[in-house]
């Protein structure tokens, strides 16, 4: 099981207590987890990235592993450790500054 | 006995504020989605346990709330807001053309007909609607079509702010975008003109009687005489008796003309209502005065209430769709300001006193008057 860490606002709104934890087929990528996300709480569709485009939304990042993601391509496969269940995969509503 | 709801939309979420029909006791929600920004809510007239929100925020986007339950509990509709066909362009900041594209619902605008019918005013400034409860949206073009490649967005961005549907006519609808104007459709949505002849914008525009340009902050409407229209300018305080073909100035004795807000007494359709607020660039009160200037004769005579409101030191402010009055008599005024505090009158604006004095800063106040 894939291990997503939603921020407070998506968690609210996909009512949802902690981790989400996704079934998602080999390879594991980038898109198939967010694929897998939307299908399991489809009200989130929209929120990460753009419903037509599919393009991740500007100030959303994706962090794994001590690495930033958020510029990878969305067949980007990764790292072993979150397939394997150990880290959770982070989406992260950048930082406002101030 | 009556029952009163104040439906407040803020920048960190919504909040419900409930009365009886004397208005001196008030419940105070929890923040409904709490840490969003909640532009505007409002309720059905044809089924008041019908309500709409609209909930956004800059990481995450746009989300439309809809409650059946009074706003009990909520249900996510749809969000997509796809304008028709190839958007086009509008002016840009740098004197190019610039593609439109939908950052945020300002306003939502149910119709007093059809609990399923919901308008949505959007920015980049358009015009919404849903005919399913808000399951899905369409946009009506012919808005864009009204010189809309001249439209230029101000500081504030170019949002489609005011929609008011005629009580009598039910194809003509007016509506109203920052640094646009006024707009009238007269075949429910198909075709629209600008309405702005009487205008003058000498320090915002080149031509200061442009057809379209003029930064219009918010109009208003008595449903008793849907041919009067009462306007908020960014500077001047307006007036139309012809449906918006003509305007005149009545800012009369305001001490500012600038403002955003503008209401109409529920009983007395020439009493209205303004916060003056000190220039286009301090946001606040004169003199830190927070007044709601009222005219009994329809504009150009108005009287200051203060009573209740601070007098000193107060530099809030009062948004556009932050004001609303309720349908009782005495007629109930609200607004809420910057600062996060609501007021209430319960006699037309003699006496203020605050329901609550530390939301977030409020962007919306609707009122509902409940059997």
């Amino acid at each position: 099981m894939i291990r997503v860490a939603l921020p407070y606002h998506l968690r609210s709104l996909a009512r949802v207590d902690g981790e989400v934890l996704l079934e998602v087929e080999s390879p594991v990528t980038l898109s198939r987890v967010l694929d897998s996300l939307e299908t399991c709480h489809p009200v989130l569709r929209g929120t990460v990235r753009d419903q037509i485009s599919l393009q991740r939304r500007p100030f959303v990042r994706f962090f794994a592993c001590k690495e930033d993601l958020s510029h990878h391509p969305p067949d980007t496969a990764l790292p072993d450790e979150v397939v394997a269940g150990k880290e959770p995969f982070l989406i992260i509503g950048a930082m406002a500054g101030g | 006995m009556s029952r009163i709801k104040v439906l407040v939309g803020t920048r960190k979420g919504a909040f419900i504020l409930t009365s009886d029909g004397k208005r001196e006791l008030w419940e105070i929600s929890d923040p409904h989605f709490a840490g969003w920004e909640i532009y505007h809510l409002k309720g059905s007239p044809v089924d008041p346990d019908r309500l709409f929100a609209s909930q956004t925020n800059g990481w995450f986007g746009q989300m439309i709330q809809r409650s059946d339950d009074g706003g009990e509990t909520w249900e996510s509709v749809g969000k997509e807001f796809n304008y028709e066909g190839v958007p086009g362009t509008h002016q840009w900041y740098d004197g190019t053309q610039h593609p439109w594209e939908f950052k945020r619902v300002w306003h939502l605008e149910p119709s007093p007909a059809d609990p399923d019918t919901v308008y949505a005013g959007v920015e980049d400034a358009a015009l919404f609607k849903t005919m399913d409860g808000g399951r899905t949206w369409q946009e009506l073009p012919g808005v864009r079509g009204a010189k809309g490649h001249l439209w230029q967005p101000g500081a504030g961005g170019m949002g489609l702010h005011t929609i008011i549907l005629d009580p009598n006519r039910p194809e003509r609808i007016f509506i109203a975008i920052s640094a646009a104007g006024v707009f009238r459709t007269d075949d429910a949505g198909q075709t629209w003109r600008p309405t702005n002849r009487g205008l003058k914008s000498p320090y915002e525009i080149p031509d200061p009687e442009a057809e379209v340009g003029h930064c219009v902050h918010r109009i208003a409407m008595h449903p008793s005489r849907p041919e009067v229209l009462f306007m908020q300018k960014h500077w001047d305080v307006m007036r139309s008796d012809d449906s918006g073909e003509s305007w005149r100035e009545i800012s009369g004795n305001l001490p500012s003309d600038f403002g955003f807000p503008i209401d109409v007494h529920a009983n007395e359709p020439e009493t209205v209502y303004v916060v003056p607020i000190k220039s286009d660039s301090e946001h606040f009160p004169p003199e830190g005065k927070l007044r709601v200037y009222r005219s009994r004769a329809g504009g150009n005579e108005w009287e200051a209430l203060t009573n209740g409101l601070p007098q000193r030191n107060c530099y809030v402010n009062v948004l556009r769709d932050a004001m609303a009055t309720d349908s009782l008599d005495p007629c109930g005024v609200y607004f809420g300001t910057t600062g996060g505090q609501v007021y209430a009158s319960a006699d037309g604006g003699d006496t203020w006193n605050p329901i609550v004095r530390d939301l977030p800063a409020v962007l919306s106040v609707e009122v509902q008057t409940l059997p």
